[in-house]
């Protein structure tokens, strides 16, 4: 049964339509990535997903409840997210980031317990032995290592008031090197193994088609084609979505889809017509 | 654990633990000697002027008083200086310093910024303006109305409410989209400043010469008009609120991370924000309407503070406390000390002391962009 349900969420601002009709289900154990271009209102939909934004139109819902009437401590024990940027104006510690993720939900942790969830987390993260630094002196791929141990801490620490969780991720890999992007995509989908549903939004589509359980594809606001990554996939969507043509294969010998960037396609403008309806078809 | 990690407990495990444990032992150490100094500081203070007692001779005169000692001396002149000048002055001065010091802390961590300070940017003209429209005003209405002079109860509440209204304007000036800039909060409370400073000097204009002593007094500060009268008045509204602050301490340390992530974390973020800018209003209404207007002890104490123990706001705001009531009671004793037998109003010393730091936190910050 899906953890999450949105139903027909719309989203705008100031005569602009920046989500249009996007249902979707986060479906427990599951990996669900959303790719899109940039503008296609990823990053929206993920905060009308976890509730910082009010949808105009259409639902959230949390096993089963609407997600405004989930009061904001127990919604914080289901769900962890991980945004995109993160600057801090104070010379917080490693360690000290990391506990921050326990400051709402953690409250009836005893003390050793919170080291412990700390202690894991950072070591998961693969930042344990930065703890005693400065957050502000890492570099921006570190920083982003230490928030995703910010959001396991929170999951975890919720974990013993809701079993049922979701974890956000948007952009998590975009500072990462190679090695810290397969860890953390690692990391993420053995979180989902336990029983969490998982949503990642990313750029690097072989990436997304690898780990995904399911794939999401936006553009222009609209969720234009989902489901199975190599069922969805076809060349003519990614032209109209992506703009670029690819050269598209499978690896042997599980046949994993593999795609190769030849060449990019006049970049559409904000507002400019594409052929949407004719790529998801 | 449920994290899928390899279960060995490495050696970075152990390393973190050792970390940890030394981080509280240098908050413990921090508190230690934080307390240490204050005390040491109201005890010189009892002491120090133009008419000066020794600290032993002091601390006999208190123990008397707790009834373990001679009552007699109780009637000595000194007794008298120090226990009904000097201890009211002491008491309002840790008071106010402890006030300002952590409306200070309050400030930056809701704009997000160390250099947020209620006297920088304005929030102190505006009680000081509004305790002037009291007194000026208000002494009118009230001998007119009830032919009586005006209660001093009345003015820490007209300087709270001038602190409150200088507080939620420049926050609403300053942040938007729950971001806060730090250039326009500053100039803002530059403006704001400049406007209450005017608006003062209007009401200094139209004054007579007794409420013209008065508002001098408050544009500059100073700890000189103590009593246990006024004591009486400002302890009620800044004990609670020491006692309230640690309260905050998690929900500002969540808000570091920004507003968003605060409400993911589960941080009822408007209500942390919507107390924040109340117990500000109101350390600075009591502490304006006590003392003055007395810059920088909210930019000095914090951030030493974050400097020797770091951020968390569960330290650094009760440290922040004791730092301003060290740090104003300390700056108290240099007013009464360098012009005797006369003495300097307060905020002269502080400004003397803040003025340059402020400078070099500017300069040691180094890039522009990042304020």
């Amino acid at each position: 049964m899906a953890i999450l349900e949105a139903t027909e969420l719309s989203f705008s601002v100031r005569g602009s339509t920046l989500v249009r009709g996007a249902s979707l289900a986060l479906e427990e154990g599951a990996t669900t990535i959303v790719v899109g271009p940039n503008g296609a209102g990823k990053s929206t939909l993920l905060k009308l997903l976890t509730g910082e934004l009010s949808p105009s139109q259409g639902t959230v819902r949390m096993d089963g409840a609407a997600l405004p009437q989930i009061p904001g401590w127990e919604l914080a024990c289901r769900r962890a997210v991980m945004v995109q940027k993160q600057r801090l104006a104070f010379p917080f510690s490693v360690y000290e980031v990391a506990r921050l993720g326990l400051e709402g939900v953690g409250r009836a942790q005893s003390r050793a317990r919170k080291s412990e969830i700390i202690a894991q987390a950072l070591e998961t993260a693969g930042v344990i032995g930065l703890a005693g630094r400065q957050y502000q002196t890492l570099s921006g791929g570190e920083q982003q290592r230490v928030q995703f141990a910010r959001a396991l801490c929170q999951l975890e620490a919720g974990r013993s008031v809701a079993q049922r969780q979701i974890l956000f991720l948007d952009e998590p890999i975009a500072s990462l090197d190679l090695c810290h992007q397969l860890s953390l995509l690692d990391a993420a989908r053995s979180i989902a193994a336990q029983g969490a549903a998982v949503l990642v939004v990313l750029h690097d589509l072989n990436l997304a088609v690898t780990y995904a359980d399911r794939l999401v594809v936006m553009h222009e606001g609209a969720i234009v084609a989902q489901g199975e990554p190599s069922a969805i996939l076809d060349d003519n969507l990614l032209r109209g979505v992506f703009r670029v043509s690819l050269s598209f294969s499978r690896l042997p010998p599980a046949g994993q889809p593999f795609l190769l960037p030849q060449q990019h396609l006049t970049p559409v403008q904000p507002g400019g017509v594409v052929p949407l309806r004719a790529a998801s078809a | 654990m449920t994290l899928a990690v390899k279960q060995t407990p490495s050696a970075s495990a152990a390393a973190l633990a050792v970390l940890t444990a030394g981080h509280r032992r240098k908050g413990v150490i921090a508190v230690a000697a934080l307390v240490g100094l204050c005390l040491l500081l109201m005890l010189l203070s009892l002491g120090a002027g133009a008419f000066s007692i020794a600290p032993g001779r002091v601390a006999d005169i208190l123990m008397a008083k707790l009834g373990f000692g001679p009552t007699d001396l109780l009637d000595s002149r000194e007794a008298l200086v120090v226990l009904n000048i000097r201890m009211p002055r002491l008491l309002l001065g840790a008071l106010v310093g402890a006030a300002l010091a952590i409306s200070g802390a309050l400030m930056q961590g809701l704009f997000r910024n160390p250099l947020a300070d209620p006297g920088l940017v304005g929030v102190s003209a505006g009680a000081g303006l509004a305790a002037a429209a009291t007194i000026v005003l208000g002494d009118r209405f009230f001998v007119s109305a009830f032919a009586m002079k005006l209660p001093f109860a009345v003015l820490p509440f007209g300087a709270f409410f001038g602190g409150l209204v200088s507080t939620l304007a420049l926050y609403l000036i300053a942040t938007r989209q729950g971001r806060t800039s730090v250039a326009t909060m500053l100039l803002a409370g530059v403006a704001l400043g400049a406007l209450a400073g005017s608006l003062t000097g209007l009401l200094a204009f139209i004054s007579d010469d007794r409420q013209l002593r008065d508002l001098t007094f408050w544009s500059l500060g100073s700890l000189g008009g103590a009593s246990w009268t006024k004591l009486s008045v400002v302890a009620p509204i800044v004990l609670p609120l020491l006692f309230a602050v640690p309260l905050l301490a998690r929900g500002l340390n969540a808000l570091m991370l920004g507003e968003a992530e605060a409400y993911h974390l589960g941080i009822p973020v408007q209500r942390i924000k919507a107390l924040a800018i109340l117990l500000v209003a109101l350390a600075v209404g009591a502490s304006v309407a006590a003392a003055g207007v007395i810059g920088f002890v909210g930019i000095v104490v914090p951030h030493l503070i974050r400097l020797s123990i770091g951020p968390d706001h569960r330290l650094l705001l009760p440290l922040s406390a004791i730092g301003g009531a060290a740090l104003l009671v300390g700056a108290d004793i240099i007013a009464r000390l360098v012009v005797v037998p006369a003495e300097l109003p307060i905020g002269i010393v502080t400004a003397f002391i803040g003025a340059p730091f402020f400078l070099w936190l500017l300069l040691r910050r180094g890039r522009i962009a990042e304020l």
